[in-house]
Formats: structure tokens, C-alpha cells, sequence
């Protein structure tokens, strides 16, 4: 049994009256990939966010290894840990935002050191070689020196993938990491994910590429109304769903 | 040509070149009202912006009044109620003090709404970009809110100093004595318009620095959007 970089164990979170996840249990084991599919709505993105801490869970429980985020009853409030260790459970995960989110008035590689000099505290010569061998790992050693504004969408994701992975995150989250490009630029996207899982990196690859989740992930995540509704193998679940939701979901995409 | 000059000026050209020295003397009266009012009103607008945001409800509602108060009524009034009405001389105050007081406190309140829309102008994904990557809550606003901040408040910023260069006059309303204060002194004096003249150029020249200031700096931050 592989070891699990992160557990969720039953978490639950509300909007308000809006109930956006109701009781989701999950796991990433060290070194796979996981995809979760799933309708617009059913709580995909809420999932991801409250487990990078840009939005807090109302019960259940979340760990990064024997890290403990939060945990919390049912009808309760859950208890987040102190500051110091949801700052080392930041250390643990990078995130990848569909619409990028570079710093705009840094250049490229600045986008890439600065966290690593201010929060991981490397020197700058460090941080710029990290950098620099990223920043050749997926494809843009060239534009060192630009600024996001010069670069086109895809070029913008991978170094938004550059500037998360020179962190050393244990697990590498993606929101819909092509949805904002044109079709032909997320190609050079998903290469680059391939890539990773190739060298086994860990990453939750939030994803409407079908074709990508079912080759590349070791384990699918089909979401529905805030709830996990199929779980395992990606060609089982993708090409064989057992659930009438999953099957109707997936119908879609082979329409089109 | 001189006798050309003096008869167009009404006055000997001697007349003029005190008036002149006079008046340059009394500039700096200007220019230290304007920059004592952004030196400690730059800084206190970002303040009251950052209380204006604040969850802490009964801050917010202070704030609010402070802003409503200061933008609402005219300055030349404010200037009035802090020399004659709260009486800031007899606590050591001088007229020059009591002024910048006053300015300050007005066009800090400016400053802080144009500060929270440009707050407000930076994407929520920026703040989320560096919560992942670890950065603090000042690191994030330092070094990424601020100067993406910086850039958007430009062009706002620049009307406000330029409104802020011609304000200085009203100080004259608590006796500063001032550019303005001093051109009308003079032509009454003198019985010419020849000071107010002068002064009018001083300040479209002092707005003419302010302007190119801003230009320079807005090229400046172009290198990204
Ligand atoms: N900050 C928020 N405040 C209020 N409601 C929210 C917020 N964020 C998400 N929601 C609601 O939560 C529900 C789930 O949203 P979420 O973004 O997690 O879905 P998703 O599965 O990622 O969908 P998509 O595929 O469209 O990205 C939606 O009904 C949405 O309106
Ligand atoms: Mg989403």
C-alpha cells in the first residue's frame, strides 16, 4: 500500500443554504494521478479549494500525512490547526489555476523565485537555477525574461506549473488547467502533466479532457451534487460506468 | 523695449523683479503645503482604506462617517473649524500646521477611495496565487497588491494632486500666506494684475511638473498589463 500524502474524510461545506460538498471521502496515495470528472456545479473546484486552504471546510476531516488541517463534527465547526501548521501543510501542495494567475508585473522567471526566496528561503541564485531547469523542463527556457502579458495562454499555464512545482509540493492540484486556453493550446499543456506522471509526481487533476483522465490518471473521481458518485480505475469508469449519472455524464461527451 | 514692457505691465520692471523675488520666497510657503499634505496623507489614505475593508463592522461605520464628513463638505470650511473652531493655535499650532492638518485629514480620504478601487481592481486570484504559494498576508500585500495597485491608481492619483497643487489657496481662509494670499495682497498694493499673473503661471507650472511626474511614471509601469 502506498503511502497517503493526503486524506478527506467527510467533508462537508455549504455556500449558505447552497450544500456544495456533502460528505466526500477521499485520498491521494504518493506518486498517482488522480482525476476528478464531474457536471459544472457539482462542487469540483470547492473540493480542490478547500483542500489548498482557500476555503475552509465546515466538518469532516483533512490531513497531509500526519499533518492535521482541520477536523470537525457533523453540525459542528471544524477546528483548523494553528497558523505555524497550516503553513506547513502550504509547503505541502502547489495549485494550478485555470486562469493561470502569474503575477503580471513580474517577469517570468521573478514569477517563478520569488516564493522560493521569500517562503521557502533560498537564496536567489538558488531559486534562479530551480528556475531555469523547470523553466526548460517545460519548454519556455527562452522567456525567461518576459512578462506574462507576452505570453500566450499555454505559455502562461506552464509557467504557472513551473511556479508551483519549484516549491516541491508532495501533491500537485489542477482546476481545469486547459478550460481556459484554445483548443489547440492544450496539447502542450496536458504533455507537460504527462510528463510529470511519467516521473510520478503526485497530482488531482480536476479535468473535461476524458481522453486525458482515463490515459494518464491511475484512479477517476466521478462528483455529483456534492457527493462522490463512481470511484476507480479510469478506464473502468470512463468506458464502463456502473452509476446511471456517471453514464449520463459521459454520454455527453461522446456526443461531441 | 523696456519702456515697451513697463507701459504693457503698468509698473517699472524694478517693481516687478521684487514683486517677483516676493513671491518666489512665498512659493515655498506653497510647495510645503503640498508636500507635507502628501507625505502624511499617502500614507494615512492607505490606512483608512484598509480600515474601510475591514470585517471589523463598527471600524468600517467610523471610517465611513470620517469619508462622508471630509468628501462632503468643502475644505475651506474644514479649514475654518480646525483653526477657529477647534482652535488648534492654543494647542501650538501654527496657521501653517493647522493647515496641513486639515489637509491631510481631507485629502487623505480622498486618496483612501481611490486606494480601496484600486485594492478592490486587483483579481481575488492574485491574493490566491500567493496564499498557496505560502506568502504572508503582508508579503502578498507588499509585494503583490501594492505595485499591481500602484499602477492602477496612477491616473486617479494624478487628478488629485493636481486639485491639491491649486487647493494650497484656500489655506489662505486661515491667514496662511501663501501664493495666491500674496498675489491678491500685491495687487491691491500695487494696484496691477501683474502678481495674480505670476502666480498663475507658478501654479500651471507646478502642474506642469506634477503631470510630466505622472506621464514618466505611467510609462514607466507600461512594461506590463
Ligand atoms: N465563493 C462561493 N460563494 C457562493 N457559492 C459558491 C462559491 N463558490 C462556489 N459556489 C457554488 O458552489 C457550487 C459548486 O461550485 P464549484 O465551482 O465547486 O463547481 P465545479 O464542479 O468546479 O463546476 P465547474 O465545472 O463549472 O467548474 C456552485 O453551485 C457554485 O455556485
Ligand atoms: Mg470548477
Amino acid at each position: 500500500m502506498a503511502e497517503s500524502v493526503l486524506s478527506a474524510e467527510n467533508i462537508c461545506k455549504s455556500f449558505g443554504q447552497n450544500e456544495v460538498l456533502r460528505g466526500i471521502s477521499f485520498h491521494v496515495n504518493q506518486g498517482e494521478v488522480l482525476s476528478i470528472i464531474g457536471p459544472s456545479g457539482s462542487g469540483k473546484s470547492t473540493l480542490l479549494r478547500c483542500s489548498t486552504l482557500l476555503e475552509k471546510i465546515d466538518s469532516g476531516r483533512i490531513a497531509y500525512g500526519d499533518l492535521l488541517m482541520a477536523e470537525g463534527e457533523k453540525g459542528g465547526k471544524a477546528q483548523y490547526s494553528a497558523a505555524p501548521v497550516l503553513q506547513q501543510i502550504r509547503r505541502k501542495f502547489g495549485l494550478v489555476f485555470q486562469n493561470f494567475n502569474l503575477f503580471p508585473h513580474f517577469s517570468v522567471l521573478r514569477n517563478i523565485t520569488e516564493a522560493q526566496i521569500r517562503v521557502a528561503k533560498r537564496s536567489k541564485e538558488e531559486a534562479e537555477s530551480v528556475a531555469r531547469e523547470l523553466l526548460q523542463k517545460v519548454g519556455l527556457s527562452e522567456k525567461e525574461n518576459a512578462y506574462p502579458c507576452e505570453l500566450s495562454g499555454g505559455q502562461q499555464q506552464r509557467v504557472a506549473i513551473a511556479r508551483a512545482l519549484a516549491m516541491d509540493p508532495d501533491v500537485l492540484f489542477f482546476d481545469e488547467p486547459t478550460s481556459a486556453l484554445d483548443p489547440e493550446l492544450t496539447g502542450e499543456i496536458l504533455k507537460v502533466i504527462r510528463g510529470l506522471a511519467e516521473e510520478h509526481m503526485t497530482m488531482v487533476v480536476v479535468t473535461h479532457e476524458m481522453a486525458f483522465a482515463r490515459d494518464v490518471s491511475d484512479r477517476v473521481i466521478f462528483m455529483d451534487g456534492g457527493l462522490i458518485v463512481e470511484e476507480g480505475d479510469p478506464r473502468e469508469v470512463i468506458e464502463n460506468p456502473k452509476s446511471e449519472r456517471t453514464k449520463a455524464f459521459l454520454a455527453r461527451f461522446h456526443q461531441v | 523695449m523696456e519702456a515697451f514692457l513697463e507701459s504693457f505691465l503698468g509698473m517699472d520692471l524694478e517693481t516687478v523683479g521684487k514683486i517677483l523675488v516676493q513671491m518666489l520666497q512665498t512659493s515655498l510657503v506653497t510647495l510645503q503645503l503640498f508636500f507635507f499634505t502628501l507625505l502624511f496623507s499617502l500614507p494615512l489614505g492607505l490606512v483608512v482604506a484598509l480600515g474601510r475593508m475591514s470585517r471589523f463592522k463598527p471600524l468600517q461605520w467610523l471610517i465611513r462617517a470620517y469619508l462622508l464628513v471630509m468628501r462632503g463638505t468643502p475644505l475651506m470650511l474644514q479649514l475654518i473649524f480646525f483653526w477657529f473652531g477647534l482652535k488648534l493655535g492654543k494647542y501650538g499650532f501654527s496657521r501653517m500646521e493647522t493647515a496641513i492638518v486639515a489637509f491631510v485629514l481631507n485629502y487623505a480620504a480622498y486618496f483612501a477611495e481611490i486606494y480601496r478601487a484600486g485594492i478592490q481592481g486587483v483579481p481575488q486570484g492574485q491574493r490566491e496565487a500567493a496564499n498557496v504559494l505560502g506568502f504572508s498576508k503582508s508579503q502578498t500585500f507588499f509585494r503583490i497588491v501594492l505595485p499591481q495597485l500602484v499602477k492602477k491608481i496612477l491616473p486617479p492619483m494624478g487628478n488629485e494632486f493636481m486639485t491639491l497643487v491649486k487647493d494650497t489657496s484656500l489655506a489662505q481662509i486661515i491667514a496662511v500666506v501663501e501664493i495666491s494670499a500674496l498675489a491678491s495682497k500685491l495687487q491691491n498694493a500695487e494696484v496691477s494684475i501683474v502678481p495674480v499673473f505670476i502666480a498663475g503661471v507658478f501654479y500651471l507650472i507646478m502642474n506642469a511638473v506634477v503631470s510630466k511626474c505622472f506621464s514618466t511614471a505611467e510609462k514607466k509601469l507600461d512594461y506590463y498589463k
